[in-house]
Formats: C-alpha cells, sequence, structure tokens
C-alpha cells in the first residue's frame, strides 16, 4: 500500500530560531499584538510503499534521522494517513 | 604533498582555491569531480579541499546533500585513513553534515548574510584578517561536545578584534564561544567559516590567509595548544 507520510522538522526549542524571529517582526508590522515566540520549521510529505503504516513510519524515521532532520539543530514528528 | 579540491554543483569557491594553492602557494592541485570516486592519486599525506559555495542550492540544509554524493563518499575513506580534509565555509558545513566534525552550523543570529574581512586568531593568539561569506555560519554544538572541543586544543580559530580580544562585537554571526574554526580529534579534518583562499594574494592586498593554509595544511602536524 502507498501511505502519504508527513515529516514536521523544527528548530530545537533551546536553540534561537533568527527566522522566526525575523518573520515575528513581520506579524507586528502587521499590527497583529499577542503573538510571539515564531518559530519557523519545514513539512515534508513523502510517498511511502510499505506493508503496513509502522513500516511506513519507520521507513520515515530513518529518512529523518538519516537526512531529512539534523539533530544537533532540530527535531522531528512523523505521521503517516 | 598534493592538493584536491572537490567541485560540487553550486560551489562558488573553487576556482579560487584553486588558484590560491597553485599561483599564490605553488602547490599541485587538481580539481574533483562530485560525480567522481577515485581518490587513488592521493596518499594520506595530501589534502583534499571543500570549497566554499552552495552545493546543491543549499536545499534542506547546507551541506546536508553534499554529503551523499558520490566524491564525499571517497571523502570520508580518506578522512578515517587519516588524509588531511579542509573545509571551507560550506565545506564546514558540509564536514558536519557528513559527521567528520562535530556540531552543527546554524543561520547568522543577526539574519543577516556577512561579507567582510573580520578578525580571527589561532591557538598561539596569532591575529589575521580574513574574509567571511556567509549566511549559515553560527557554529553550535552542545555544551558537553564544546567542552570537549575546548580540552582537546580543537578549537583552531576564534573570532575576535584587531587585538585578539574576544569582544561582543567582533564575533560575525552570534557564533557560541566565538568559535570560526574547528579540527577533529585526530586533526586531520579541519573545518572553519572564513575564507584563507580569498587572501592569499599581494595584488589583493592581503596575504594573511597564506600563512593560515600553510600552518594548518603544510606544517606536519597542528600543535596542540
Amino acid at each position: 500500500m502507498t501511505y502519504t507520510v508527513q515529516i514536521k522538522v523544527m528548530p530545537l526549542k533551546d536553540l534561537l530560531d533568527p527566522q522566526g524571529k525575523a518573520v515575528m517582526g513581520g506579524l507586528q508590522n502587521l499590527g497583529l499584538n499577542g503573538v510571539s515566540d515564531v518559530r519557523v520549521g519545514k513539512n515534508i510529505t513523502l510517498q511511502v510503499e510499505a506493508a503496513s503504516p509502522d513500516a511506513a513510519r519507520q521507513i520515515a524515521e530513518e529518512a529523518s534521522k538519516k537526512l531529512l532532520a539534523n539533530p544537533v539543530m532540530e527535531y522531528f514528528e512523523v505521521s503517516v494517513n | 604533498m598534493k592538493f584536491g579540491v572537490v567541485v560540487f554543483p553550486g560551489s562558488n569557491c573553487d576556482r579560487d582555491m584553486y588558484d590560491a594553492l597553485k599561483y599564490d602557494l605553488g602547490q599541485d592541485v587538481s580539481m574533483l569531480w562530485h560525480k567522481d570516486r577515485d581518490l587513488s592519486q592521493f596518499s594520506t599525506s595530501d589534502c583534499i579541499i571543500l570549497p566554499g559555495g552552495f552545493s546543491y542550492g543549499d536545499y534542506l540544509r547546507c551541506g546536508a546533500i553534499a554529503r551523499f554524493s558520490p566524491m564525499m563518499q571517497s571523502v570520508i575513506e580518506f578522512a578515517n585513513a587519516g588524509g588531511k580534509v579542509l573545509g571551507v565555509c560550506n565545506g564546514f558545513q558540509i564536514l558536519c553534515e557528513a559527521g567528520l566534525l562535530p556540531g552543527a552550523l546554524l543561520r547568522n543570529a543577526n539574519q543577516q548574510f556577512v561579507c567582510k574581512n573580520v578578525y580571527i586568531k589561532n591557538q598561539q593568539d596569532q591575529v589575521f584578517m580574513i574574509p567571511v561569506a556567509h549566511g549559515e555560519g553560527r557554529y553550535y554544538a552542545d555544551e558537553a561536545t564544546l567542552d570537549q572541543l575546548e580540552a582537546n586544543g580543537q578549537i583552531i580559530f576564534r573570532y575576535c578584534d584587531e587585538n585578539g580580544l574576544l569582544t561582543a562585537d567582533s564575533n560575525p554571526n552570534g557564533t557560541i564561544r566565538h568559535i570560526a574554526g574547528i579540527c577533529n580529534a585526530k586533526r586531520n579534518v579541519f573545518g572553519m567559516m572564513p575564507h584563507p583562499e580569498r587572501a592569499c594574494s599581494g595584488v589583493l592586498g592581503n596575504t594573511d590567509g597564506r600563512t593560515i593554509i600553510e600552518s594548518m595544511l603544510m606544517a606536519s602536524e597542528l600543535a596542540p595548544v
């Protein structure tokens, strides 16, 4: 079966995210007050051919660990549909 | 000793490096295509250089895709066998992604691409003026790794002012502990964000880079602190 896998890759919570900071500046300039701590990451979708959702997840996790995310600076979350 | 400069799609400092090595330093140097694998003409006393630029368009993360290119597999083997490898700027990012050096290079804290001359100092407190040109040069590693780098004398360059002081203003990208360049524990793999190859020719008004390349790669071994 083919599963659609979404991988969310975000900068680690303890790290400064300059991109998020710049976006927050833009939101404030829009006059949208009450917004804080903007962080920008990536959403990667894959079509994965696998025997089960668990098997698809396993492939996606390996892809994330080896290439899609760098654990020194990012964390990731996998969801399978 | 011989030098090889790897050319990735998007490398843009490969020719500068070649010219600096060949014409300013008078070395035997050749270009290596990223799709090739052959490093048989090099021995472990030679040096492979990963130049600056934007390999694979900096897609995903700087250096993330280049790390899987065929030539990089040979470079990793070469480094593990004790051969010298230097990564400058994007090359430093590739070495971190490949796991040949610890840590990672994050987007500059000031949200700007910095392109200017900066001062850096080596472990003997010699100060050099060298250009930087990067948007993702903020070195980061966890505290335990940083302490280990300090203890082993692996932090080979730090940003400083012209007198060698580690002032906040002299740090161009918000890098942790002013780190501009590091080496591995075996002292055969070197990474630095500043571009020594852009400061090798007298015509360009600055030859500090020549001293850096000579002392780092052509000295028999880098002296620990």
